[in-house]
Protein backbone atom coordinates (compact mmCIF):
# COMPACT_ATOMS: atom_id res chain seq x y z
CA UNK A 1 0.00 0.00 0.00
CA UNK A 2 2.49 1.95 0.98
CA UNK A 3 4.26 1.36 -2.35
CA UNK A 4 2.05 2.24 -4.52
CA UNK A 5 1.30 5.45 -2.83
CA UNK A 6 4.62 5.92 -3.13
CA UNK A 7 4.60 5.25 -6.70
CA UNK A 8 1.79 7.56 -7.20
CA UNK A 9 3.23 9.90 -5.20
CA UNK A 10 6.49 9.76 -6.99
CA UNK A 11 5.05 10.44 -10.09
CA UNK A 12 2.63 13.18 -9.17
CA UNK A 13 6.07 15.02 -7.46
CA UNK A 14 7.75 14.38 -10.21
CA UNK A 15 4.97 16.43 -12.68
CA UNK A 16 4.69 18.68 -9.94
CA UNK A 17 8.62 19.17 -10.10
CA UNK A 18 8.90 19.35 -13.71
CA UNK A 19 6.22 22.00 -13.21
CA UNK A 20 7.38 24.52 -10.84
CA UNK A 21 11.15 24.22 -12.71
CA UNK A 22 9.60 24.85 -15.57
CA UNK A 23 7.86 27.76 -14.33
CA UNK A 24 11.13 29.26 -12.97
CA UNK A 25 13.02 29.29 -15.40
CA UNK A 26 10.42 30.69 -18.02
CA UNK A 27 9.92 33.65 -15.18
CA UNK A 28 14.10 33.95 -15.17
CA UNK A 29 14.18 33.96 -19.07
CA UNK A 30 10.87 36.28 -19.49
CA UNK A 31 12.86 38.69 -16.92
CA UNK A 32 16.40 38.64 -18.58
CA UNK A 33 14.59 38.52 -21.91
CA UNK A 34 13.12 41.59 -21.47
CA UNK A 35 15.70 42.74 -19.66
CA UNK A 36 18.07 42.93 -23.05
CA UNK A 37 15.07 44.16 -24.53
CA UNK A 38 14.54 47.15 -22.44
CA UNK A 39 18.75 47.98 -22.36
CA UNK A 40 19.11 47.92 -26.50
CA UNK A 41 15.60 50.21 -26.47
CA UNK A 42 17.35 52.61 -24.24
CA UNK A 43 19.60 54.23 -26.05
CA UNK A 44 20.44 57.01 -22.84
CA UNK A 45 20.63 55.57 -19.53
CA UNK A 46 17.61 56.62 -16.92
CA UNK A 47 19.40 57.53 -13.98
CA UNK A 48 17.88 55.57 -11.32
CA UNK A 49 17.60 55.48 -7.39
CA UNK A 50 19.78 52.55 -7.72
CA UNK A 51 23.13 51.78 -9.51
CA UNK A 52 21.90 48.57 -10.48
CA UNK A 53 19.59 47.75 -13.76
CA UNK A 54 15.52 47.88 -12.92
CA UNK A 55 15.26 43.85 -13.36
CA UNK A 56 17.64 43.07 -11.15
CA UNK A 57 15.41 43.69 -8.04
CA UNK A 58 11.82 42.18 -9.35
CA UNK A 59 14.42 39.05 -10.05
CA UNK A 60 16.09 39.27 -6.49
CA UNK A 61 12.81 39.50 -5.43
CA UNK A 62 11.42 36.17 -7.24
CA UNK A 63 14.48 34.37 -5.79
CA UNK A 64 13.85 35.71 -2.30
CA UNK A 65 10.22 34.66 -2.53
CA UNK A 66 10.44 31.39 -3.79
CA UNK A 67 12.82 30.56 -0.82
CA UNK A 68 10.44 32.28 1.87
CA UNK A 69 7.87 30.15 0.89
CA UNK A 70 9.69 27.14 1.42
CA UNK A 71 11.37 28.46 4.47
CA UNK A 72 7.36 29.46 5.70
CA UNK A 73 5.83 26.00 5.04
CA UNK A 74 8.74 24.48 6.63
CA UNK A 75 8.58 27.42 9.56
CA UNK A 76 4.58 26.78 9.81
CA UNK A 77 3.90 30.17 9.76
CA UNK A 78 2.67 32.43 6.45
CA UNK A 79 4.51 33.80 4.19
CA UNK A 80 2.96 38.23 4.44
CA UNK A 81 4.72 37.64 8.43
CA UNK A 82 8.13 36.76 6.62
CA UNK A 83 7.82 39.29 3.15
CA UNK A 84 6.99 42.17 4.55
CA UNK A 85 10.00 43.22 7.63
CA UNK A 86 12.07 41.14 5.13
CA UNK A 87 11.54 42.86 1.89
CA UNK A 88 10.62 46.02 3.80
CA UNK A 89 14.60 45.67 5.21
CA UNK A 90 16.71 44.65 3.11
CA UNK A 91 15.35 45.63 -0.52
CA UNK A 92 15.10 49.46 -1.60
CA UNK A 93 11.11 49.41 -2.79
CA UNK A 94 9.35 51.51 0.14
CA UNK A 95 7.29 50.48 3.01
CA UNK A 96 4.06 51.54 1.73
CA UNK A 97 4.60 49.32 -1.90
CA UNK A 98 6.14 47.07 0.86
CA UNK A 99 2.98 46.45 2.81
CA UNK A 100 0.67 46.11 -0.30
CA UNK A 101 2.28 43.70 -1.89
CA UNK A 102 2.94 41.98 1.59
CA UNK A 103 -1.13 41.94 1.39
CA UNK A 104 -1.68 40.44 -1.63
CA UNK A 105 1.00 37.57 -1.51
CA UNK A 106 -0.71 36.81 1.82
CA UNK A 107 -3.86 36.99 0.02
CA UNK A 108 -3.43 34.98 -2.72
CA UNK A 109 -2.06 32.19 -0.20
CA UNK A 110 -4.95 32.41 1.78
CA UNK A 111 -6.99 32.08 -1.15
CA UNK A 112 -5.38 28.86 -2.98
CA UNK A 113 -6.06 26.92 0.89
CA UNK A 114 -9.22 28.51 0.99
CA UNK A 115 -11.30 26.23 -1.57
CA UNK A 116 -9.89 22.88 0.16
CA UNK A 117 -9.88 23.78 3.52
CA UNK A 118 -13.78 24.60 3.10
CA UNK A 119 -14.54 21.76 1.81
CA UNK A 120 -12.86 19.35 4.06
CA UNK A 121 -14.52 20.57 7.06
CA UNK A 122 -11.58 22.06 8.32
CA UNK A 123 -12.06 25.44 8.14
CA UNK A 124 -15.49 26.53 9.65
CA UNK A 125 -18.09 28.97 8.14
CA UNK A 126 -19.84 29.66 11.36
CA UNK A 127 -16.39 30.30 13.44
CA UNK A 128 -15.26 32.53 10.60
CA UNK A 129 -17.93 34.44 9.11
CA UNK A 130 -18.22 36.92 12.86
CA UNK A 131 -14.85 36.98 13.49
CA UNK A 132 -14.20 37.92 9.67
CA UNK A 133 -16.71 40.81 9.97
CA UNK A 134 -14.93 42.89 13.02
CA UNK A 135 -11.61 41.72 11.51
CA UNK A 136 -12.08 43.26 7.74
CA UNK A 137 -13.53 46.39 9.27
CA UNK A 138 -10.84 46.98 11.52
CA UNK A 139 -8.15 46.18 8.30
CA UNK A 140 -9.99 49.06 6.11
CA UNK A 141 -9.19 51.35 8.84
CA UNK A 142 -5.81 49.57 9.63
CA UNK A 143 -4.87 50.14 5.99
CA UNK A 144 -6.00 53.84 5.98
CA UNK A 145 -3.92 54.50 8.85
CA UNK A 146 -0.56 52.67 7.54
CA UNK A 147 -0.57 54.95 4.33
CA UNK A 148 -1.44 57.92 6.32
CA UNK A 149 1.24 57.49 8.77
CA UNK A 150 5.00 58.43 8.09
CA UNK A 151 7.43 55.43 7.36
CA UNK A 152 9.36 56.17 10.22
CA UNK A 153 6.55 55.54 12.92
CA UNK A 154 5.69 52.41 10.50
CA UNK A 155 8.43 50.74 10.39
CA UNK A 156 9.52 51.42 14.24
CA UNK A 157 5.58 49.76 14.58
CA UNK A 158 6.37 47.13 12.21
CA UNK A 159 9.81 45.99 13.92
CA UNK A 160 8.00 46.18 17.24
CA UNK A 161 5.06 43.96 16.16
CA UNK A 162 7.40 41.41 14.66
CA UNK A 163 9.50 41.22 17.98
CA UNK A 164 6.23 40.62 19.61
CA UNK A 165 5.56 38.08 17.03
CA UNK A 166 8.88 36.20 17.63
CA UNK A 167 7.75 36.09 21.78
CA UNK A 168 4.44 34.41 20.44
CA UNK A 169 6.01 32.04 18.73
CA UNK A 170 8.59 31.53 21.79
CA UNK A 171 6.35 31.33 24.73
CA UNK A 172 2.70 30.91 22.98
CA UNK A 173 1.78 26.56 23.82
CA UNK A 174 -0.75 25.13 21.70
CA UNK A 175 -3.92 22.96 22.18
CA UNK A 176 -4.47 20.27 20.35
CA UNK A 177 -7.75 19.72 21.48
CA UNK A 178 -8.69 23.12 23.98
CA UNK A 179 -10.52 21.76 27.27
CA UNK A 180 -14.28 23.85 26.40
CA UNK A 181 -16.43 22.87 29.55
CA UNK A 182 -19.08 25.23 28.12
CA UNK A 183 -20.06 27.27 25.44
CA UNK A 184 -20.37 30.86 25.91
CA UNK A 185 -23.77 32.27 25.21
CA UNK A 186 -22.62 34.19 21.88
CA UNK A 187 -21.23 31.45 20.79
CA UNK A 188 -24.19 29.18 21.47
CA UNK A 189 -26.88 31.74 20.07
CA UNK A 190 -24.64 31.56 16.80
CA UNK A 191 -24.41 28.25 16.71
CA UNK A 192 -20.58 27.81 16.58
CA UNK A 193 -19.83 24.19 17.33
CA UNK A 194 -18.45 21.49 14.83
CA UNK A 195 -17.50 18.04 14.27
CA UNK A 196 -14.45 17.00 12.45
CA UNK A 197 -12.79 13.89 11.00
CA UNK A 198 -9.46 13.84 12.70
CA UNK A 199 -7.68 11.41 9.42
CA UNK A 200 -4.31 10.52 11.58
CA UNK A 201 -6.40 8.94 14.79
CA UNK A 202 -9.95 8.28 12.32
CA UNK A 203 -11.89 9.72 15.39
CA UNK A 204 -14.42 12.44 15.37
CA UNK A 205 -13.97 15.41 17.26
CA UNK A 206 -16.56 17.40 18.62
CA UNK A 207 -16.00 21.09 19.50
CA UNK A 208 -17.24 23.94 20.58
CA UNK A 209 -15.84 27.61 21.65
CA UNK A 210 -16.13 29.98 24.55
CA UNK A 211 -14.86 33.66 25.65
CA UNK A 212 -16.46 34.96 22.05
CA UNK A 213 -17.33 38.18 23.20
CA UNK A 214 -13.45 38.91 24.18
CA UNK A 215 -11.87 37.43 21.15
CA UNK A 216 -14.06 39.28 18.78
CA UNK A 217 -13.19 42.42 20.84
CA UNK A 218 -9.81 41.24 20.31
CA UNK A 219 -10.09 40.82 16.40
CA UNK A 220 -10.62 44.39 16.06
CA UNK A 221 -6.48 44.68 17.13
CA UNK A 222 -5.71 41.70 14.87
CA UNK A 223 -7.69 43.66 11.97
CA UNK A 224 -5.76 47.11 12.50
CA UNK A 225 -2.70 45.47 12.40
CA UNK A 226 -3.03 43.27 9.64
CA UNK A 227 -4.04 46.06 7.10
CA UNK A 228 -1.57 48.79 8.81
CA UNK A 229 0.90 46.41 8.36
CA UNK A 230 0.46 43.72 5.39
CA UNK A 231 1.49 41.05 7.22
CA UNK A 232 -1.46 38.61 6.92
CA UNK A 233 -2.55 37.73 10.57
CA UNK A 234 -2.40 33.95 10.96
CA UNK A 235 0.73 34.64 13.88
CA UNK A 236 -2.10 36.06 16.23
CA UNK A 237 -5.27 34.49 14.83
CA UNK A 238 -4.61 31.16 15.83
CA UNK A 239 -3.59 31.49 19.00
CA UNK A 240 -7.00 33.63 19.68
CA UNK A 241 -8.70 31.26 18.10
CA UNK A 242 -7.40 27.72 19.83
CA UNK A 243 -5.92 29.36 23.27
CA UNK A 244 -8.79 31.81 24.11
CA UNK A 245 -11.45 30.43 22.58
CA UNK A 246 -10.92 26.72 22.93
CA UNK A 247 -11.25 25.17 18.94
CA UNK A 248 -9.05 22.51 18.21
CA UNK A 249 -5.68 23.48 16.90
CA UNK A 250 -6.37 22.12 13.17
CA UNK A 251 -9.60 24.00 13.21
CA UNK A 252 -7.75 27.16 13.79
CA UNK A 253 -5.30 26.63 11.88
CA UNK A 254 -7.15 25.91 8.82
CA UNK A 255 -10.04 28.81 9.85
CA UNK A 256 -7.51 31.30 10.40
CA UNK A 257 -6.31 30.64 6.91
CA UNK A 258 -9.35 30.95 5.12
CA UNK A 259 -10.15 34.20 7.90
CA UNK A 260 -7.03 35.90 5.73
CA UNK A 261 -8.53 35.44 2.64
CA UNK A 262 -11.40 37.79 3.84
CA UNK A 263 -9.53 40.16 6.48
CA UNK A 264 -6.81 40.94 3.69
CA UNK A 265 -9.21 41.35 0.81
CA UNK A 266 -10.65 44.41 2.61
CA UNK A 267 -7.08 45.99 3.49
CA UNK A 268 -6.03 45.10 0.10
CA UNK A 269 -8.37 47.01 -1.81
CA UNK A 270 -7.49 50.40 0.67
CA UNK A 271 -3.96 49.54 -0.73
CA UNK A 272 -5.13 48.90 -4.65
CA UNK A 273 -7.16 52.03 -4.69
CA UNK A 274 -4.56 54.43 -2.93
CA UNK A 275 -2.02 53.28 -5.75
CA UNK A 276 0.14 51.24 -2.86
CA UNK A 277 0.28 48.47 -5.12
CA UNK A 278 3.53 47.89 -7.94
CA UNK A 279 2.62 45.00 -10.42
CA UNK A 280 6.69 44.54 -11.36
CA UNK A 281 6.96 43.78 -7.09
CA UNK A 282 3.83 42.03 -6.48
CA UNK A 283 3.40 39.53 -9.66
CA UNK A 284 7.04 38.11 -8.56
CA UNK A 285 6.41 37.87 -4.81
CA UNK A 286 2.78 35.96 -5.44
CA UNK A 287 4.35 33.22 -8.25
CA UNK A 288 7.38 32.80 -6.11
CA UNK A 289 6.51 32.43 -2.82
CA UNK A 290 3.68 30.24 -4.54
CA UNK A 291 5.87 28.06 -6.48
CA UNK A 292 7.91 28.03 -2.84
CA UNK A 293 5.46 26.69 -0.66
CA UNK A 294 4.87 23.71 -3.58
CA UNK A 295 8.38 23.13 -2.75
CA UNK A 296 8.11 23.72 0.88
CA UNK A 297 5.04 21.26 0.85
CA UNK A 298 7.32 18.60 -0.71
CA UNK A 299 10.42 18.67 1.61
CA UNK A 300 7.84 18.88 4.49
CA UNK A 301 6.27 15.35 3.52
CA UNK A 302 9.93 13.91 3.65
CA UNK A 303 11.44 15.56 6.41
CA UNK A 304 10.35 17.26 9.81
CA UNK A 305 13.06 19.99 9.85
CA UNK A 306 12.33 20.94 13.32
CA UNK A 307 15.06 23.21 13.22
CA UNK A 308 13.34 25.22 10.38
CA UNK A 309 10.91 26.92 13.07
CA UNK A 310 13.99 28.23 14.82
CA UNK A 311 15.33 29.57 11.58
CA UNK A 312 12.21 31.62 11.12
CA UNK A 313 12.39 33.01 14.85
CA UNK A 314 15.93 34.04 13.81
CA UNK A 315 15.02 35.68 10.29
CA UNK A 316 11.81 37.17 12.41
CA UNK A 317 14.18 38.28 15.12
CA UNK A 318 16.70 40.15 12.57
CA UNK A 319 14.07 41.17 10.11
CA UNK A 320 12.29 42.78 13.06
CA UNK A 321 15.15 44.60 14.49
CA UNK A 322 15.96 45.68 11.43
CA UNK A 323 12.90 48.00 10.95
CA UNK A 324 12.73 48.72 14.04
CA UNK A 325 15.99 50.63 13.92
CA UNK A 326 15.35 52.11 10.68
CA UNK A 327 12.36 53.25 12.19
CA UNK A 328 14.44 54.99 14.70
CA UNK A 329 16.48 56.29 12.40
CA UNK A 330 19.44 54.11 14.14
CA UNK A 331 20.33 51.57 10.94
CA UNK A 332 18.80 52.95 8.26
CA UNK B 1 -16.86 8.33 8.05
CA UNK B 2 -15.32 11.04 5.92
CA UNK B 3 -16.31 14.49 7.79
CA UNK B 4 -16.09 15.72 3.99
CA UNK B 5 -19.99 15.56 4.23
CA UNK B 6 -19.77 17.87 7.42
CA UNK B 7 -19.16 21.05 5.33
CA UNK B 8 -22.13 22.80 5.00
CA UNK B 9 -23.87 23.86 1.88
CA UNK B 10 -23.20 27.54 1.87
CA UNK B 11 -19.61 26.34 3.07
CA UNK B 12 -19.23 23.94 -0.27
CA UNK B 13 -20.76 26.75 -2.18
CA UNK B 14 -18.22 29.46 -0.69
CA UNK B 15 -15.40 27.01 -1.71
CA UNK B 16 -16.50 26.29 -5.06
CA UNK B 17 -16.79 29.90 -5.86
CA UNK B 18 -13.54 30.65 -4.30
CA UNK B 19 -11.56 28.08 -6.26
CA UNK B 20 -12.70 28.84 -9.56
CA UNK B 21 -11.91 32.49 -8.92
CA UNK B 22 -8.81 32.11 -7.43
CA UNK B 23 -7.64 30.25 -10.01
CA UNK B 24 -8.99 32.22 -12.63
CA UNK B 25 -7.59 35.13 -11.07
CA UNK B 26 -4.23 33.90 -10.79
CA UNK B 27 -4.28 32.88 -14.51
CA UNK B 28 -5.16 36.31 -15.43
CA UNK B 29 -2.20 37.97 -13.03
CA UNK B 30 0.08 35.94 -14.63
CA UNK B 31 -1.08 36.35 -18.24
CA UNK B 32 -1.31 39.82 -17.64
CA UNK B 33 2.27 40.07 -15.94
CA UNK B 34 3.48 38.47 -18.98
CA UNK B 35 1.84 41.36 -21.51
CA UNK B 36 3.61 43.95 -18.99
CA UNK B 37 7.21 42.23 -19.47
CA UNK B 38 7.23 41.36 -22.75
CA UNK B 39 5.92 44.61 -23.59
CA UNK B 40 3.33 43.87 -25.73
CA UNK B 41 1.19 47.17 -24.07
CA UNK B 42 3.35 49.98 -23.18
CA UNK B 43 3.34 50.43 -19.68
CA UNK B 44 2.30 54.01 -18.16
CA UNK B 45 5.85 54.36 -15.98
CA UNK B 46 8.63 52.81 -18.35
CA UNK B 47 10.58 49.91 -16.97
CA UNK B 48 13.18 51.25 -16.39
CA UNK B 49 12.24 54.25 -14.24
CA UNK B 50 10.86 52.50 -11.69
CA UNK B 51 13.78 52.01 -9.59
CA UNK B 52 13.08 56.04 -9.23
CA UNK B 53 9.71 55.76 -8.04
CA UNK B 54 9.85 52.38 -5.74
CA UNK B 55 11.40 53.75 -3.15
CA UNK B 56 9.13 56.69 -3.25
CA UNK B 57 6.17 57.17 -0.74
CA UNK B 58 2.75 56.32 -2.09
CA UNK B 59 1.66 59.70 -2.59
CA UNK B 60 4.65 60.97 -3.78
CA UNK B 61 4.60 57.77 -6.37
CA UNK B 62 1.30 59.02 -7.66
CA UNK B 63 2.15 62.58 -8.53
CA UNK B 64 6.16 61.89 -9.69
CA UNK B 65 4.25 59.40 -12.50
CA UNK B 66 1.32 61.42 -12.61
CA UNK B 67 -1.31 58.70 -11.67
CA UNK B 68 -5.04 58.89 -10.28
CA UNK B 69 -5.56 56.96 -7.43
CA UNK B 70 -9.24 54.72 -7.58
CA UNK B 71 -10.95 53.12 -10.00
CA UNK B 72 -9.25 55.41 -12.87
CA UNK B 73 -6.79 52.53 -13.53
CA UNK B 74 -9.96 51.10 -15.65
CA UNK B 75 -9.38 53.90 -18.30
CA UNK B 76 -5.14 52.98 -18.35
CA UNK B 77 -6.05 49.27 -18.50
CA UNK B 78 -4.68 49.78 -22.27
CA UNK B 79 -1.08 50.05 -20.57
CA UNK B 80 1.12 47.48 -19.63
CA UNK B 81 1.48 48.20 -16.31
CA UNK B 82 -2.06 48.56 -15.43
CA UNK B 83 -3.63 45.41 -17.54
CA UNK B 84 -2.14 43.51 -14.43
CA UNK B 85 -4.50 45.61 -12.53
CA UNK B 86 -7.13 42.94 -13.84
CA UNK B 87 -6.04 40.16 -11.99
CA UNK B 88 -4.90 41.83 -9.05
CA UNK B 89 -8.80 43.14 -8.93
CA UNK B 90 -10.32 39.53 -9.90
CA UNK B 91 -8.02 37.48 -6.35
CA UNK B 92 -8.69 41.38 -4.20
CA UNK B 93 -12.76 40.77 -5.74
CA UNK B 94 -13.26 36.76 -5.74
CA UNK B 95 -14.24 37.04 -1.95
CA UNK B 96 -16.70 39.59 -2.22
CA UNK B 97 -18.84 37.53 -4.80
CA UNK B 98 -18.09 34.40 -2.41
CA UNK B 99 -20.33 36.40 -0.01
CA UNK B 100 -23.00 37.73 -2.51
CA UNK B 101 -23.09 33.99 -3.18
CA UNK B 102 -23.83 32.34 -0.33
CA UNK B 103 -26.14 34.85 1.19
CA UNK B 104 -29.45 33.35 -0.41
CA UNK B 105 -28.64 30.13 1.14
CA UNK B 106 -28.56 31.31 4.18
CA UNK B 107 -31.69 33.14 4.40
CA UNK B 108 -33.16 29.77 3.08
CA UNK B 109 -32.20 28.04 5.56
CA UNK B 110 -33.64 30.91 7.95
CA UNK B 111 -30.21 31.52 9.21
CA UNK B 112 -31.49 35.17 9.34
CA UNK B 113 -28.38 35.99 11.49
CA UNK B 114 -25.21 34.56 9.52
CA UNK B 115 -27.76 35.97 6.19
CA UNK B 116 -27.36 39.53 8.09
CA UNK B 117 -23.41 39.00 9.33
CA UNK B 118 -22.94 38.16 5.75
CA UNK B 119 -24.58 41.12 3.52
CA UNK B 120 -22.93 43.48 6.13
CA UNK B 121 -19.46 42.17 5.21
CA UNK B 122 -20.36 42.75 1.56
CA UNK B 123 -21.20 46.44 2.20
CA UNK B 124 -17.54 46.39 3.80
CA UNK B 125 -15.55 44.78 1.01
CA UNK B 126 -17.42 47.06 -1.28
CA UNK B 127 -16.60 50.26 0.70
CA UNK B 128 -13.28 49.34 0.60
CA UNK B 129 -13.72 48.45 -2.96
CA UNK B 130 -15.30 51.45 -3.94
CA UNK B 131 -12.26 54.05 -3.83
CA UNK B 132 -14.05 56.37 -1.79
CA UNK B 133 -11.95 55.77 0.84
CA UNK B 134 -8.69 57.51 0.63
CA UNK B 135 -5.71 58.21 2.48
CA UNK B 136 -4.44 61.95 3.32
CA UNK B 137 -0.83 60.34 2.74
CA UNK B 138 2.37 61.29 4.44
Amino acid sequence: MVTITSIIGNRRAGLKNLFVFVSAVCFLFLFFGLALASTEGSPTPIPTESAAPWWIWPLVLFVVTFLLGIVAVLGGVGGGVLFVPIIGGFFPFHIDFVRGAGLLVALSGALAAGPGLLKKGMADLRLALPVALIASACAVVGAMLGLALPAKIVNTALGGTILGIVAIMLLAKKSEYPDVKQADALSTALRINGIYHEASSGQDINWKIHRTPQALAIFILIGVMAGMFGLGAGWANVPVLNLMMGAPLKVSVATSKFLLSITDTSAAWIYVNNGAVLPMMVVPSIIGIMLGSIVGVKILAKTKPAAVRYIVIIMLLFAGTRALLKGLDIWK
Amino acid sequence: MGKEARATEEQVAYAKLLDSGMKAGLLVLVVTFVIYVTGIFVPHVPVNDLPKHWSMPVHKYLQAANIPIGWSWLVMVGKGDFVNFIGIAFLAGVTLFCYIRIIPILFRKKDTVYGIIAILEVLVLVLAASGILKTGGH
